[in-house]
């Protein structure tokens, strides 16, 4: 259907307006036109967006170059501007976002779906989709007032097991990279359940008979059968998850300490880039200040589109060997 | 946005001039700070009622946007808690072929706020300790900086928490300006902005970031504006003026730092931060309006003349009950001059 359609669309004879009209009314073309016009307009607004990012930072791109990219340090009174504290802030807070959002989510998901009675599950899906719907200021919120003292409290149970690690090291005052981290998981997993629920669910009963039936337990049927069956799905949810904690604002802004430097240790405060654009881009002092915020919004973009990438690169290595 | 929003303003101009050509409405836009908004909404609303032909709309979108937004000419006026530099008052007169007019309008003020657990008396700050302090060099609350100017405070030997804002704020720049005229350190190596490369300490978005840090964080120290620590009923220290007491800020210190200035430039482009004189608090500023020295259509440029008439008298009456200091005098006199700038 899908392929004929377009053939039926490109082959509409120019002169022959009535027949055109004809197909029109039979509605596979109108369908055709309507949803390309959809998908057009997407694409639109993402050239769109890049163009517009890409024109308005001319100045700071012409200025600092690629080093923009490398350089550490952060002074506009000196009109110096480097944006890799940044860029740092934002992959390690999503990093740890994914490392504790991604097996607690899945986990949930699994039992939710699988192996949990489904009046339980029906309720509790119901309200972890109203969680996903929740503003994030109000994570921030909650983050600031209850995660931040609850983290203050667990300090030197986590530092017991962990202070060995640099990453766990120095001072801590409750809003660091760690925080950000703990509050982005929070935020994400929901995507994370809802999604994978719905494509475990979406497995044929037949996958799920069909291991039985050869002597497997319920937990191999779910492991080894529905869970490759579902995989490309929960991927889906995880890159969702991703993009949320990537692009967060306001949450993050709340509870990461907002310093532009570069440290080691997760109990530091860092920045992020969607945080610094937030903070800073109304009052902007001049022309080179607002172009480095829009420039760092082209970065947090590209950022994007390469974490993804090596992301989708990751699944597709991953699937091969699983069906080899 | 505010494009947009002029444009349907502008619509909305044209319509009533269309429905009731006989009563001339005049329609303002203005944009800018968000310190005095409080205040300015205030102004224009009153302004309104008094004379219901003319509406000046403001929108709070800060000192930098407002810097922006009056130099490519979407608003009549803008507004900024820190006045234009140089740069950019030429990158205006490049732009828009006149000269950019500052008119102060009330005075604010920035005070060290923190939070030392056993400690509750109001302690005293040198400059020289609250620069120590912000570039990292005095660490502990027991350091002798500190502890000379608060004889009978027993001081923790804790560690200190640096809190700043972390977004672009005129409450920044008047901070560290200060900071600027009591160190040379500081003058040097941050220096003055509304956003600086801070050398230590965590940033807190907003005045309510700031105090929510210092609130959660023992042995913590930052800034907020003064209305905001009223408001809030928050604790805060008395600040040594160029005078040498230890002065606690309040409108009337505020407006004595304004009064201090023994000198006012022309173009009242000016910082009272460490002002001379006694009862002078010294963390205090001005806030302007940015108005072209040339408005084209008459019937705007008599309204906006009319309202800066009116602010200066009627409007200076209106601003101690929602916690802003008014202008000195002398400083109401040197503005009624200035206004016959406006052409």
């Amino acid at each position: 259907m899908s392929a004929t359609a377009p053939t039926a669309f490109n082959a509409r004879p120019s002169g022959r307006a009535s027949a055109f009209w004809q197909r029109l009314r039979s509605g596979d073309d109108i369908a055709y036109v309507i949803t390309l016009t959809c998908a057009l307009t997407i694409l639109a607004l993402a050239a769109l967006l890049v163009f517009e990012l890409y024109m308005n930072s001319a100045l700071p791109r012409e200025k600092f170059g690629w080093s923009f990219l490398k350089g550490t340090t952060w002074d506009p009174v000196a009109g110096q501007y480097g944006a890799l504290p940044f860029i740092y802030g934002t992959v390690v807070t999503s990093a740890l976002a994914l490392l504790i959002g991604i097996p607690l989510g899945v986990g949930a998901a699994i039992f939710l779906a699988e192996l949990a009675p489904a009046k339980v599950s029906n309720g509790l899906t119901f309200l972890i989709e109203l969680l996903a719907a929740v503003p994030s200021v109000i994570f921030g919120l909650l983050g600031i007032f209850v995660l931040v003292p609850a983290l203050v409290a667990l300090e030197p149970a986590i530092r017991a097991v962990l202070g060995w690690t640099p990453l766990f090291s120095g001072p801590f005052y409750g809003v660091s990279m760690f925080s950000a981290g703990v509050v982005l998981a929070v935020m994400i997993i929901p995507f994370i359940i809802s999604i994978s629920r719905e494509v475990i669910l979406a497995v044929p009963t037949e996958q799920r008979e069909g291991a039985l039936a050869l002597g497997a337990t319920r937990w191999e049927t779910t492991w080894d059968v529905v869970l490759p069956f579902a995989k490309k799905g929960i991927m889906g949810s995880i890159f969702l998850a991703l993009a949320r904690s990537l692009g967060e604002t306001m949450a993050v802004t709340m509870v990461i300490g907002n310093e532009a430097k570069i440290h080691q240790s997760l109990f530091a405060p860092g920045y992020s880039i969607a945080a610094v654009i937030a903070n800073n881009f109304s009052e902007a002092s001049d022309a080179l200040e607002r172009g480095t915020y829009i420039e760092l919004g082209l970065v947090l973009f590209g950022l994007t589109i390469i974490i993804n990438g090596l992301a989708r690169v990751l699944v597709l290595t991953t699937t091969k060997k699983g069906a080899s | 946005m505010t494009r947009r929003l002029f444009i349907v303003n502008a619509a909305l101009v044209a319509a009533l001039t269309l429905g009731a050509a006989s009563a001339q409405q005049v329609l303002i836009n203005a944009g800018g700070a968000t310190f005095p908004y409080p205040m300015y909404s205030k102004w224009f609303d009153e302004y309104h009622k008094k004379f219901s032909n003319i509406a000046i709309n403001y929108a709070s979108i800060g000192s930098g946007g407002g810097i922006a937004q009056v130099t490519a000419g979407t608003v009549d006026f803008g507004a900024s808690d820190g006045p234009m530099n140089d740069t950019q008052i030429k990158e205006f007169q490049d732009k828009r072929g006149s000269a950019i007019l500052h008119f102060p309008t009330v005075l604010g003020a920035d005070v060290p706020t923190y939070n030392i657990p056993g400690v509750t008396a109001q302690l005293n700050f040198t400059g020289e300790a609250l620069a120590g302090i912000f570039l990292g060099k005095i660490t502990k609350w027991d350091d002798p900086a500190i502890a000379k100017a608060n004889a009978g405070v027993k001081l923790p030997s804790n560690n200190i928490v640096v809190v700043h804002r972390s977004d672009n704020s005129g409450t920044t720049y008047i901070w560290t300006d200060y900071l600027s005229k009591v160190s040379k350190d500081w003058a040097t190596k941050p220096g003055r902005g509304t956003s600086v490369d801070w050398p230590v300490g965590l940033g807190g978005k907003g005045n309510e970031g700031v105090s929510g840090s210092i609130q959660q964080t023992a042995n913590s120290i930052g800034y907020v504006e003064l209305i905001y620590a009223i408001q809030n009923k928050m604790t805060y220290g008395k600040v040594q003026n160029a005078a040498g007491e230890f002065v606690l800020a309040s409108l009337a210190g505020v407006t004595a730092a304004a009064a201090g200035m023994k000198e006012m430039p022309e173009d009242f482009r000016v910082s009272i931060t460490n002002a001379p004189g006694k009862g002078v608090y010294p963390i205090s500023s001005f806030t302007w309006l940015l108005i072209p020295s040339k408005i084209a259509d008459p019937t705007k440029k008599k309204a906006i003349k009319d309202f800066l008439v009116w602010m200066l008298a009627d409007g200076q009456k209106m601003t101690e009950a929602l916690s802003y200091a008014p202008l000195p005098k002398a400083v109401v006199a040197k503005e009624l001059k200035a206004i016959d700038k406006i052409q």
